[in-house]
């Protein structure tokens, strides 16, 4: 099966300073996979390289193919065709992520009127609501009725992330890119996002790039992951392999970091 | 022997409904407590008035046997030279247009404390791991990490009894807080701590003691190997069960992915 991403040795820069250098990866229709990377690694820059979001000072060079089409040096009006049917993003705050002053109903139906207006279906109202509470539904909100009229500042941080990703889905997106999607949320709500993200990637054929500094969140999510450091890829490989037995120095200083707490965890420490 | 107590503290923000209802929990001196909690569970309105910033509306928190008066500034001034306090961000506790040296020694100013401030500071500074050269810089000029060990210096310096802990390596990078936990756990011999946290995995390797706060309310306390080992209450059960851990080795050869 071909890529639906292939990023060949993109560059990111700044005027005077080099970012991400050299990065290449794939990722296959419908995989899970994982980026890990401290602050700094340049990982968030990757996703937003890819879906052609770069502030203007940054400059990418090198390739990225989506879906087909060439991100670096593409078009704002080929990358506007790009987001949505090849690519839709959840990030970490929901709260910044989702406009404070529209009720959470009509935020899910932009995009998804802008999908059925691309698939040239019916956009009346009632249909544009209809799957508006399909998406509630997929992404298990409770009272539908009540959440459609609040405002995002009414409802749990944990439920505002199920509405970000009700929204990116409503894109129906070949891959779905989450960066940090979890770490502002409590280690219970968490958990419970990871097992949405994971289970409505694998039943809708979605391939996932899923970014995180939390080793054991991706171990969670992805089965081929990449560790990057500096803005440079250190390892990349099974996620089972990685997380357990990394060749590369950096990557196995994490790996033993993670454990340490885990261990602790056990009540052993 | 306590030196530090919470007898049946209730409290509120004005009017509203209590944010800690009935907290009672002791310090043992010497000992390394953790406060788990989630969001929402009270764990920093708890730190608040531990720091004297508020006074509980019930109960009473008890300091080395004497009741800990906020309100009274002559209180407060010897308390603080006994207590002092890390926080989460190692970005916004250091005054970034001071030297390390004048934001090291605060405490020993404004608590009127005799001696070398110079040299206490390069005691505290090489404590925490710094070259002595630090000193003379600004916060600009370090890490994430090497901040919060210039803020655990400054908490040492003046070589309290007590150091209150609020997430102070919440902000930190993986490898960055493992190390800053390795160094609370030497200065932790030294003294008596309450290392507030969200993230179990932390508190689990730096405290012997655990109290869990769910909503206001203590749902479990006791030894954290027993706790953490078989936890009792369900909140605490479901907060051990959703922390992620990493993949163990399924195969016996590791080279193998599966």
């Amino acid at each position: 099966m071909s890529d639906l991403l292939r990023v060949d040795g993109l560059c990111l820069a700044t005027a005077d300073k080099s970012l991400v250098e050299d990065l290449s990866f794939t990722i296959a229709p419908g995989e899970r996979f994982g980026v890990i990377g401290e602050s700094g690694s340049g990982k968030s820059l990757t996703a937003l390289a890819i879906t052609g979001l770069l502030p203007r000072a940054i400059r990418p060079s090198g390739q990225i193919s989506l879906a087909g089409q060439q991100v670096v040096g593409a078009s704002e009006r080929q990358l506007a065709a790009l987001r949505g049917p090849a690519v839709a993003t959840v990030f970490q705050e929901p709260l910044t992520a989702l406009d404070p002053l529209m009720p959470l109903g009509r935020q899910i139906a932009l995009p998804v009127q802008r999908r059925l207006k691309r698939e040239g279906a019916d956009t009346s109202r009632t249909a544009v609501a209809r799957d508006v509470r399909l998406l509630l539904d997929q992404v298990r909100l409770p009272d539908p009725d009540r959440l459609i009229h609040a405002f995002p500042h009414q409802v749990s941080g944990g439920q505002r992330q199920r509405v970000a990703i009700a929204m990116a889905l409503a894109c129906r997106p070949q891959l779905l890119i989450a960066d940090e999607p979890t770490t502002a949320l409590d280690v219970t709500t968490q958990a419970e996002i990871v097992k949405l993200i994971t289970a409505l990637v694998d039943e809708l054929g979605i391939a996932l790039l899923f970014i995180s500094h939390d080793l054991a969140v991706v171990g969670q999510v992805a089965e081929r992951v990449m560790v990057m450091r500096h803005g440079r890829a250190v390892e990349t490989g099974p996620a089972a392999k990685v997380l357990t037995a990394p060749d590369d120095a950096y990557t196995r200083k994490l790996v033993d970091a993670a454990r340490r707490f885990d261990t602790a965890l056990e009540g052993r420490a | 022997m306590t030196l530090l107590s919470m007898e049946n503290v209730e409290f509120a923000y004005g009017k509203a409904r209590p944010v800690l209802k009935d907290i009672s929990f002791s310090v043992p001196r010497g000992a390394n407590v953790g406060l788990v909690g989630e969001s929402g569970s009270g764990k920093s309105t708890l730190l608040r008035l531990l720091l004297g910033l508020d006074s509980p509306q019930k109960g009473r928190i008890l300091f080395d046997g004497q009741e800990l008066k906020a309100r009274n500034a002559g209180y407060m001034r010897r308390y603080r030279k006994r207590v002092q306090a890390v926080f989460q961000d190692p970005y916004s506790s250091l005054n970034p247009a001071h030297r390390i040296l004048r934001i090291v020694t605060e405490p020993l100013r404004s608590l009127k404390l005799p001696g070398d401030h110079r040299q206490l500071a390069r005691d505290a500074i090489e404590a925490v791991g710094l070259t002595p050269d630090t000193l003379e810089r600004f916060p600009h000029e370090f890490s994430g990490g090497q901040r919060q060990r210039i803020a655990i210096a400054r908490a040492i310096i003046a070589r309290p009894e007590l150091v209150l802990a609020d997430e102070a390596v919440s902000a930190l990078d993986l490898s960055t807080r493992v190390r800053v936990v390795d160094l609370f756990q030497d200065i932790s011999q030294a003294m008596t701590m309450v290392f507030v946290s969200h993230d179990m995995g932390v508190v689990a390797a730096l405290c012997d003691q655990l109290v869990v706060l769910d909503r206001g309310h203590i749902v479990e306390a006791g030894p954290t190997a027993a706790i953490l080992r078989a936890p009792s209450h369900p909140y605490t059960q479901s907060l051990l069960a959703s922390i992620p851990r990493m993949p163990v080795p399924a195969h016996p050869n590791p080279q193998d992915p599966r």
